[in-house]
């Protein structure tokens, strides 16, 4: 009784298209954050170069690791919904 | 220092709390059945449920930790925020909408959709504690932190009103109620700190200190009579006592010169002296200030006036902070007492907005630590077993990925204030020495009462909120994995739901005491554990779970294990655990890694894949 899941199933046709660009971008977000990590370890002192109005490269990127992490989560939930739809409607069309 | 009840701060805080707790109660009335009990009957808009995540997400050690780790260690705090951060990319691309497609409840759930075996069940209902415990404890120490301050109370005090108020709130709602207290403190929380980092900016930078503010006095070697002088060998430093009108105090001796400290003797009566007066005589004051501030053509200025996001960072980068880090912090024996004296370092404002201070990357050891930090923080955001739940309260997939998405931009966006918050509160001059947590509640104090009082229930109900989402998740994991499933013990409805009740009282009641033996540890550093644990333990099974067809359920089980037990068996082996809990010396700890990620993660996918390729056939 207790092992279907609380909200109801819906048929997904576009799951695994999601799956896949999911991974795509994850890939990118872990590059850019292995960058991050990499200069902080082995480069501390390019963190301190001024790179925007006189704020240092550290700031810089960890402040554009959040806001591309938002970024790139509102183009993934677009592309989707965008797809989903689509591929969905066509499902039921056959 | 000392901190003096006040009767505004008081009645905000009882009615905030109030508050909440006749919410709780009002929802408790919708919580009738097992589905509206551990999952809010999969009815929560996902707007409301994604400001709930940033609500659970924003716990007391987002809000206390790491701002007081930025505020009293510069960059390396705003770490935690990248890592917390990044770990919603894992959540959201690889995890989100497979598991609400997979699970019902919790994470065991998902996990036993595919196999339906009691191993799994087991282990992963223990982890799911484990985790969860973990979790609890930085929050009940942030518990007590914050009613010291505010309601003038000691520790233990605070670690208690919490767990009973939480039990109460848990015991009779479950996940509605939660939610909605989630959504209510995530969306206030994140409207004061902006409020508070705008003030911030509003102020500027300034050499001149706060009257409130340490400032060391000088005095000339030899014109002084010393009572006392000791040479600590651990700081290389020679310190004096003075004795004027009846106090003594502690001076350091710079050449021919001596620097005021301040400093804590607890006597061989057993009373406790600050500044050589009982702590109610308010001696003991808040610390960190500015010595220089240059503008942009190098001179020197007194104060920056208002500035705007990017020249509040460039005006630090050139500045002087003197700063009190708990490194600094000289103890000796005088003539039988127990003194510290917390001596100051001036750090350049640049070498503050870099990672290093707390991070010794310069050492191998420290790069270890450092990387096995971030991987950790990376991966155990996903496998967060109260995090996992909560996409179980939506309708569909796509509101769990909406809300996902609305959660990162909420904490995201917290996170970016951080900065401001915890760089504001060591400017400012309000940091207490022997707690870095109560950081961004005392900078709020200095923008007046009224603003603390409301940052300090906000805060509260954070803890109240992410322990009562924890308790849920720990109580689920008992009822539902463990009684339920595991021992095969058949339970109605209600049963289930009193089974998870008296799970969340016992787990409230343990999550008490560890709150009141680990007071005075960075709350951040707790959390950045309780990730290790998560990731170690519950990753790699449910990335394999889902993107590798050869998993076998022993391969799950065997991972859950091994990645737990390493993980706890490197944490409870480490420095941090030696110097802090078992007051050891440090040095002797088995050894240097302080972040246990970076091996117990990995060994948790290998044995993973080892079991899983050895039981193919048995599977078969």
């Amino acid at each position: 009784m207790l092992h279907e899941p609380a909200a109801k199933q819906e048929k997904d046709a576009a799951s695994d298209w999601k799956a896949k660009l999911g991974i795509k971008l994850f890939w990118l977000y872990c590059l850019v954050y292995m960058g991050f990590v990499g200069i902080a370890v082995f480069a501390t002192e390019i963190m301190k170069k001024p790179v925007l109005a006189g704020t240092n490269l550290a700031i810089i990127y960890g402040i554009g690791l959040i806001v591309f992490a938002i970024i790139l989560g509102l183009v993934y939930n677009h592309v989707c919904t965008k797809k989903e739809d689509e591929m969905n409607n066509k499902e039921e069309a056959k | 220092m000392s901190y003096i009840a006040n009767p505004i701060a008081i009645t905000i805080f009882l009615a905030f709390v109030g508050f909440v707790l006749g919410m709780s109660f009002y929802f408790a009335r919708k919580a009738k059945s097992a589905e509206g009990y551990f999952a809010a009957g999969g009815t929560i808009h996902w707007f409301v449920n994604g400001i709930a995540f940033a609500g659970d997400y924003l716990s007391a050690a987002s809000f206390l930790g790491i701002c007081g780790l930025i505020a009293t260690m510069g960059y390396d705090g705003f770490l935690y925020s990248i890592g917390y951060l990044a770990g919603w990319i894992v959540a959201l691309f690889v995890v989100a909408e497979p598991m609400k497609r997979l699970g019902k409840y919790t994470f065991t759930d998902a996990l036993d959709t595919k196999f339906n075996s009691k191993g799994i069940q087991l282990l992963a209902a223990i982890s799911t504690l484990a985790v969860s415990l973990f979790y609890l404890i930085p929050q009940m120490v942030g518990a007590g932190v914050l009613v010291t301050p505010l309601l003038g109370l000691p520790h233990w005090v605070g670690v208690i009103m919490v767990g009973a108020i939480v039990i109460t709130i848990v015991a009779t709602a479950g996940m509605t109620s939660t939610t909605y207290v989630q959504f209510l403190k995530g969306g206030l929380l994140i409207i004061f700190s902006t409020l508070i980092a705008v003030m911030v900016l509003n102020k500027g930078l300034t050499t001149e200190p706060r009257a409130e503010t340490f400032v060391p006095k000088i005095l000339q070697l030899s014109e002084q009579t010393a009572v006392a002088k000791v040479t600590d060998e651990a700081s290389g430093l020679t310190f004096v006592k003075l004795e004027k009108d009846g106090l003594a105090n502690w001076w350091i001796v710079r050449g021919d010169q001596l620097e005021e400290a301040q400093s804590k003797t607890v006597t061989v009566a057993g009373d406790t002296l600050y500044n050589g007066a009982p702590k109610a005589d308010n001696k003991f004051k808040a610390v960190g200030y500015l010595t220089q501030l240059l503008d942009e053509d190098g001179n020197e200025i007194k104060e920056t006036g208002k500035v705007g996001f990017f020249k509040y960072f460039a005006s630090i980068g050139r500045s002087k902070v003197v700063r009190y880090p708990k490194s600094n912090v000289a103890k000796f024996e005088d003539g039988g007492d127990h003194v510290k004296v917390f001596c100051p370092v001036i750090t350049s404002g640049s070498d503050l907005l870099v990672p290093g201070q707390k991070f010794k990357t310069k050492t191998p050891m420290g790069k270890l630590n450092f990387i096995s930090l971030m991987l950790a923080l990376f991966c155990g955001t996903a496998s967060l077993p109260h995090i996992l739940i909560r996409y179980y309260t939506v309708p569909s997939q796509r509101d769990a990925r909406k809300s996902t998405i609305v959660a990162i931009g909420g904490i995201g966006f917290f996170y970016v204030l951080t900065l401001f918050l915890g760089f504001g509160a060591m400017t400012m001059g309000v940091i207490d020495v022997e707690s870095g947590n109560m950081s961004a509640p005392l900078l709020a104090k200095a923008f007046g009462i009224v603003l603390f009082s409301i940052i300090s229930a906000i805060a509260f109900a954070t803890v109240l909120g992410t322990v009562s989402g924890l308790i849920v998740a720990a109580s689920g994991a008992v009822a539902h994995d463990l009684v339920s499933n595991y021992l095969g013990i058949k339970m109605t409805d209600q049963g289930k739901v009193r089974a998870g009740k008296i799970a969340a009282i016992v787990v409230g009641i343990l999550a008490i005491g560890l709150g009141i033996a680990f007071k005075g540890v960075n709350v951040a550093f707790l959390v950045g554990w309780a990730f290790a644990v998560a990731a170690s333990a519950n990753l790699p099974s449910i990335i394999m779970l889902l993107f590798w067809k050869k998993t076998t359920s022993k391969g799950i089980a065997a991972s859950i294990g091994i990645g737990m037990i390493s993980a706890l068996g490197i944490i409870l082996t480490s420095p941090k655990m030696y110097a802090d809990l078992y007051h050891i010396d440090p040095a002797t700890a088995l050894h240097g890694l302080n972040n246990p990620g970076i091996i117990s993660i990995p060994i948790s996918f290998i044995t993973l894949v080892v079991v899983s390729l050895l039981t193919q056939k048995k599977e078969k």
